[in-house]
């Protein structure tokens, strides 16, 4: 078996993991990126749409280009790469009696065999999966022609193969709004997007550009009661949560946009923590995992609605690692938790002095709310938002000095209160 | 053309199992399958579990059966390579009411001769399985039980039944029937036909339907349908032993089955229907299916579904399997009713299906070129790092990991192609890929790959299981588009 040793592994080469690396390698630290797909890329490589880079290249870019300008940054740097290979473990037992232990991590890939990697530390970047038809139950039969979004996706924008003629898409996330504009355009009928929710969970853009402009009807607190069909999908039963008759129609496809989950299985072999709430690694304020040396950053970490924040999370994320391995002490903090209308918070803890950066999902629709930060009865800062719904993450930048005063015994909080109308 | 000694009907492990037993003798033998792999029908949904011996009196065949082919596993499992685990089954009882039933079951054990059937005080159960509800008052141990993979086990079956020179034709739907001499002529949908002496009809959910095809006995077969949950492999609910509660007269009950892959199973359901082609899941019967597993593991959770499915149990009137000469139509053997246990006694019933047969006058003569193991597949999953290092090195496509959930490379996924599994579905039963937490989400266009470079199919001819269940519609650009107004 191979061992390289390096100061960083780097695992998932996608868009987070491309960013952190090219931000260490920048640091001047020795990091090595893994890659299971034999390019780099991600999902973003099956993203043929625009609507990429507009914070981060402040253009507008479609995802193979996103892709392609941190791929070549890769290149120009000289980092080395392992593309087609699989991490199997992260042995952490080392890290358990000795904080600044290094890690050992397996992976091997056709061309290698199996590569043993000793590391001072790790970056999870390994991003998410679709949430499929078990998880939301759907009953009926078991035909072919049921697909999620994205595999969809990459039939059609990738391998150039269209999976059906007249489509139901269930769930109004982000991916099944773009495949329904993609669908109509190679020439499928899309029938119905039925969404479970009062509102839609995809981004206000996309159900103007990709919907309305297509004339698609959407169902808003609708259900795919059943699907239907002996060998392949035939029709689907859509009963209306109101209470009212369901109906039928036909079709021989169903795409499903039901969410996303972080991919955690190879942070699961490291004996990592995870936060119930997002599905990813618990971390503190620098994105380090409840194992010292293990950072996470990306949609692995909590799923992302735009390409350009986890670009800024992982650069983020990277700086940590520098001044993890550079010896930077972590600095006092504290834990911070999720509260009224909110899903979650990332990262889990605060640093009490310096900067503070975090990201929330809202559980509401409103358009008059306030972010608080409040330690008990105390509010420590707040700030006004104009519009927030459940598909549009909300990121705040929490001003230095805030929380000087705080100390151990206090109970820190984030919440969204509904302002009144006025 | 050439009449066979016997055709088989049904490719489920019924019939995979009689032909891999007569593949032991002088024999021309074919394997009728309707669907495009074999196991795809009853089979493909059972729960694997190898029973006890201890759910039904001696009087029943199907008992004896069960009790004969679970002392046939461990040879098989050395010959033929397919996931087995002798884990044991537990009862648990909740009540001095179902103590009672327990206690009739046990000695229902103990008729049977069931290896090291044991009946539990509270604590002896809870040490056998910390994960049981504390409330539990005691039970029934019956460390004889097991897992398999029920699609895998019949597929080793088959592969061992043609490595010994059974031939195998699959989307044959025999749909007519007519002897001419010593020969049945046996045709199907397309016109194809197929001659042979002796007819053995394992036809499963169909085998009244074969029956009368053949002017054979007139009976009926109904279909009773079981739903089942796959939790993932993380879930906690993951037992050491199969949980059983303590049986109604009609159903074994809700079971929570941690199988021989890792995952677990909660289920089945036990409903009586009309179509045979039914295998529908509800949304109904979730609440119920996992209350009642709850009130034996309290930690199985719905939020560990994976997926569920349904598969359809062949009856017969009077719940025993009914295998047996047929008493009008000359050289047919029944082979009818093989619900539970019928993947435990199948290897039984080859056994009991070839005795019939030699009684009957068909002529055995052993085959000298007879070997009983076929080659195992190195699976990538639980290989060590080392000797993981050397098949890659050994053959690369061990290094390429195809379905990530399940850890199945494209070494395993090309085994399976070129042992003759050419549907999604096939590939699945045979490697495991597309069976984990993503179902196929980032797996199934490489599996389709792969197909069409082993095969030469096109991609638009791949199907998830043979007959209309087609996967892509067109090539990008070859579907008109319609004009936007």
């Amino acid at each position: 078996m191979k061992i390289e040793k390096r100061d960083v592994l780097v695992i998932g080469g996608g868009a987070a993991g491309m960013a952190a690396a090219t931000e260490l390698k920048k640091r001047g630290r020795d990091v090595v990126l893994v890659e299971r797909d034999h390019v780099l890329g991600g999902i973003l490589n099956q993203c043929i749409h625009n609507g990429f880079g507009l914070h981060h290249f402040k253009e507008e870019l479609t995802g193979p280009e996103y892709a392609e300008r941190f791929a070549d940054l890769i290149h120009e740097q000289h980092i080395p790469t392992h593309l087609g290979m699989t991490i199997t473990e992260i042995d952490t037992r080392e890290a358990e009696n000795d904080q600044k232990a290094r890690h050992r991590v397996y992976g091997f890939s056709s061309a290698q065999g199996m590569v043993c990697f000793d590391v001072q530390a790790v970056v999870l970047s390994m991003g998410c999966r679709e949430r499929n038809r078990g998880n939301i139950g759907t009953p009926g039969t078991r035909p072919s022609g049921v697909y999620t979004a994205g595999l969809a996706q990459r039939l059609v924008n990738v391998e150039g193969y269209i999976p059906g003629k007249e489509v139901v898409i269930v769930g109004s996330g982000d991916i099944g709004l773009i495949m329904a504009r993609r669908m109509s355009w190679v020439g499928a009928k899309v029938k119905a997007v039925v969404e479970i929710q009062p509102y839609p969970a995809g981004l206000t853009r996309n159900i103007v550009q990709c919907l309305n402009d297509f004339g698609i009807p959407l169902y808003l607190n609708h259900v795919v009661s059943e699907i239907r069909g002996k060998d392949r999908v035939e029709a689907v039963e859509i009963t209306p949560r109101d209470g009212s008759e369901p109906f039928v129609v036909d079709c021989d496809t169903v795409l499903l946009s039901v969410g996303l989950v972080p991919d955690t299985e190879v942070a699961k072999t490291g004996g990592i923590s995870l936060n119930p709430e997002t599905g990813g690694p618990l971390v503190d304020y620098r994105h380090e995992t409840s194992v010292p040396g293990i950072f996470a950053c990306g949609n692995v970490l909590h799923v992302h609605d735009l390409v350009d924040y986890v670009t800024e999370e992982s650069i983020r994320c990277a700086v940590s690692v520098d001044d993890f391995i550079g010896e930077e002490p972590a600095g006092m903090q504290i834990d911070i938790h999720a509260g009224a209308n909110l899903k979650y918070v990332v990262p889990g803890r605060m640093i009490l002095q310096g900067k503070n950066h975090l990201y929330m999902r809202s559980l509401i629709v409103s358009n008059h709310s306030e972010i608080q930060l409040t330690a008990g009865e105390r509010v420590l800062f707040s700030k006004k938002l104009r519009h927030v719904q459940p598909s549009e993450m909300i990121g705040i930048d929490v001003p230095e000095e805030i929380l000087k005063d705080i100390g151990d015994g206090d109970h820190l909080e984030v919440h969204l209160k509904e302002m009144n109308h006025e | 053309m050439d009449c066979y000694d016997v055709a088989i009907i049904g490719g489920g492990v019924s019939g995979a199992a009689v032909a891999r037993r007569l593949s032991a003798y002088k024999l021309k033998t074919v394997l009728l399958e309707k669907e495009a792999d074999v196991s795809f029908g009853v089979s493909k949904a059972n729960s694997g579990i190898i029973h006890g011996g201890f759910h039904h009196g001696k009087k029943a065949l199907k008992s004896r059966l069960e009790i004969k082919g679970n002392l046939m596993f461990d040879q098989l499992q050395k010959e033929l390579h397919f996931p087995f685990r002798r884990n044991g089954i537990l009862v648990a009882a909740f009540s001095s009411e179902e103590m009672r039933t327990v206690e009739e079951l046990y000695q229902n054990g103990l008729d049977n001769g069931a290896i090291g059937i044991e009946l539990c005080s509270r604590s002896r159960i809870l040490s056998l399985e910390p994960k049981l509800n504390p409330d539990v008052v005691g039970g029934l141990h019956a460390p004889g039980g097991g897992m398999i993979e029920p699609y895998q086990f019949v597929f080793s079956l088959m592969e061992s039944a043609l490595k010994n020179g059974v031939r195998l034709m699959t989307d044959f739907k025999v749909s007519k029937a007519e002897k001419r001499g010593d020969c049945y002529h046996m045709t199907d949908a397309t016109g194809r036909t197929v001659q042979a002496g002796w007819v053995v009809n394992a036809a499963g959910l169909y085998a009244d339907e074969i029956s009368r095809i053949f002017g054979a006995e007139e009976y009926d077969i109904i279909p009773r349908k079981g739903e089942e949950f796959l939790l993932d492999r993380n879930a906690s609910a993951f037992t050491q032993r199969v949980i059983f509660p303590v049986p109604s007269k009609v159903s074994k009950g809700m079971l929570v089955i941690p199988t021989v892959e890792g995952t677990t199973m909660v289920g089945p359901t036990a409903l009586i229907g009309d179509d045979k082609e039914d295998k529908s899941t509800t949304r109904g019967n979730l609440e119920q299916v996992f209350s009642s597993a709850r009130r034996m593991i309290p930690s199985v959770s719905e939020k560990d579904i994976i997926t569920s499915f349904a598969g359809l149990r062949p009856v017969l009137e009077g719940n025993d399997f009914y295998i047996a000469l047929s008493s009008i139509a000359p050289r047919l053997v029944h082979v009818a009713g093989i619900q539970s246990p019928g993947l435990t006694a199948a290897p039984a019933i080859g056994e009991y299906v070839k005795d019939l047969l030699r009684k009957a006058g068909l002529v055995l003569e052993e085959n000298p070129e007879y070997d009983p193991e076929i080659q195992a597949v190195p699976r990538f999953r639980g290989t060590e790092k080392e000797e993981l290092d050397r098949l890659i090195a050994d053959n690369p496509a061990y290094g390429e990991v195809v379905c990530r959930c399940e850890s199945i490379s494209e070494a395993e996924i090309v085994t399976a192609i070129r042992r003759g599994h050419r549907t999604l579905d096939g590939i699945k039963f045979y490697t495991r890929a597309r069976m984990g937490r993503c179902q196929g989400g980032f797996c199934t266009f490489r599996i389709l790959q792969i197909l069409q470079r082993e095969t030469g199919q096109s991609i638009e001819d791949l199907t998830k299981r043979g007959n209309g269940s087609y996967l892509v519609s067109a090539k990008v650009g070859d579907m008109p588009v319609e004009e936007m107004v």
